[in-house]
């Protein structure tokens, strides 16, 4: 028998007014997997990383994160489950007032205790991982959405999460710098055994980091399943959403 | 739903919403005050801002409206040929309403408007929700430094308009009402004296500190509450940051005259 999940959705249901967008969605992510969902713009793949982050809740259904309860953690309990994750947003959401620097020291001079220097070292540390050094001294309304986007996943990464949610990494990143962020994001899983959810719509991104691929539509999973698979399915939706990355 | 119930309920609704969540704001806010050490950076900037923005305008205004009083008040008198006694009404006056409300109104306006507008633009631009996904204490990073500088500088500047109004009714007084400065301003003075009943301190003085610390704080709170809850872009944005003016002035005024009950009662 596998361990428990990392995360698991069982029969997740969540409307807006009318419109359902979550219809019944299960699925389970174990220690050290990686799984991809896709799926048609406005379909619901950025309110399913909320709802594992727990910023928006079931109407039913359960959402389990290292086997807790999110949408009954008490203020407390999620801040510190919060701790181990990291959340890359789709439009960046960094703090605009604050330098390039400032915006990815934050979670650490608000969470933890460690010195200036401490901070220093690991803050330079991750913006050379995703190749912002340079720009530090930066206000986000300075540099480009590609840059915001990378500065993002530094302040995503640099509290070392154990779990992942990335929104659209690759998106408004030329090819060149998408792959490399790719290749971050694969070592990142073989160094630290890190957990993560991404929601992409590029192919050459999921299938590079994905140990599984989901088709997200309607409110759930058309399919889950290793890429390879994926690519051959029969299922005829599954097969004309494909097609057109191939 | 019948037609009335359902107009009660979508105009009640977020009325009662938002009232409920600026309460618990405010609450939160006082309940980590003792955070204001670790903000110590953040607070001075608000402080110096709330200072840099408001200074010269409650400096003016206050001199106008001091000069306003002594004018209305002292042709009254001296149809009684009281007009000696202008200066024992001019501080009093300013010390306890016209200076906490007009600095109040004026504040409201700048610095509460401004900080609805800031964290309301964080706010929809998903800034609020990324810090509360990196587990920061919004209430504590935010709004901690901006309610504490304006409730800290609201009783400051309401000092300073009181002591700008006697002057500026000083002027009136020597220029309209054919006073001397100095009989003015030992006037002044001795009317501030008057001590309070249960605490022996310059009633006036303390009053008008108490009225205007108080509207310090409901306004920030106001501010900071509007902000968090904006929503739909841009416009919303602007929606928040009028209401925030709106509900603050009209919320001081209000507490203005229920303390000015208890306090003279
Ligand atoms: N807080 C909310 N309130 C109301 N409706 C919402 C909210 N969040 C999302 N929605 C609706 O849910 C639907 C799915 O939104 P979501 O952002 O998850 O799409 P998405 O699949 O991530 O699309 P994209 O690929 O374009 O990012 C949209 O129609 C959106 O209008
Ligand atoms: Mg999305």
């Amino acid at each position: 028998m596998s361990p428990d999940p990392i995360i698991r959705l069982t029969d997740v249901h969540r409307s807006f007014g009318t419109q359902e967008v979550l219809r019944g969605l299960s699925f389970d992510v174990h220690e050290g997997e990686s799984l991809v969902i896709m799926g048609p713009s406005g379909a619901g793949k950025s309110v399913i990383l909320k709802h594992v982050i727990g910023l928006l809740r079931p109407d039913r259904g359960e959402v389990l994160v290292e086997g807790k309860p999110v949408p009954r953690l008490k203020v407390r309990e999620l801040r510190e489950l919060r701790r181990d994750m990291g959340y890359l947003f789709q439009h960046a959401a960094l703090v605009n007032w604050l330098s390039v620097y400032d915006n990815v020291a934050l979670p650490l001079r608000e969470t933890t205790r460690r010195s200036e220097a401490e901070i220093r070292k690991k803050v330079e540390h991750t913006l050379e991982l995703v190749r912002m050094g340079e720009a530090r001294e930066k206000f986000p309304s300075e540099i480009s959405g590609g840059m915001q986007k990378r500065v993002g996943l530094a302040r995503a990464l640099v509290t070392d999460p154990r779990i992942i949610l990335y929104d659209e990494p690759e998106a408004g990143l030329d090819p060149e710098m998408s792959n490399s962020v790719s290749r971050m994001m694969l070592r990142l899983r073989h160094e630290l055994n890190t957990t993560s959810l991404t929601v992409t719509h590029s192919w050459p991104c999921a299938s590079m980091v994905g140990d599984r691929i989901a088709l997200f539509e309607q409110g759930r999973f058309l399919i889950d399943a290793p890429p390879a698979e994926v690519l051959a399915s029969d299922i005829p939706r599954v097969r004309s959403f494909f097609d057109v990355q191939k | 739903m019948n037609p009335i119930t359902r107009i009660g309920r979508v105009t009640l609704r977020p009325v009662v919403e938002r009232a409920g969540f600026t309460v618990a704001l405010g609450l939160q806010a006082l309940m980590l005050f003792h955070h204001a050490g670790k903000r110590r950076r953040s607070l001075l900037q608000e402080m110096y801002t709330v200072g840099v923005k408001t200074l010269h305008v409650v400096v003016f205004v206050g001199f106008f409206i001091g000069m306003i009083v002594a004018l209305q008040v002292g042709l009254q008198l001296a149809t009684f040929s009281q007009q000696e006694s202008i200066g024992l009404l001019v501080a009093p006056m300013m010390a306890v309403e016209m200076s906490p409300l007009i600095t109040a109104i004026l504040l409201a306006a700048s610095v509460g408007s401004a900080m609805a507008a800031e964290l309301g633009t964080m706010k929809v631009q998903e800034e609020l929700t990324a810090l509360e996904v990196l587990s920061v204490n919004t209430v504590s990073y935010l709004v901690v430094p901006r309610v504490l500088a304006l409730t800290i500088m609201s009783p400051i500047l309401a000092v300073l308009a009181t002591w700008v109004g006697t002057l500026g009714g000083g002027v009136i007084a020597v220029t309209q009402l054919g006073l001397s400065f100095e009989g003015y301003i030992h006037n002044s003075i001795e009317s501030m004296r008057v001590l309070g009943e249960t605490v022996p301190l310059p009633k006036y003085l303390y009053d008008g500190l108490l009225k205007s610390t108080l509207f310090g704080f409901v306004i920030a709170v106001i501010g900071c509450a509007s902000g968090m809850t904006a929503s739909n872009g841009a416009s919303g944005v602007g929606r928040t940051t009028r209401t925030a003016v709106r509900d603050s002035i009209i919320l001081v005024i209000v507490l203005d005259f229920y303390l000015g009950k208890v306090l003279l009662g």
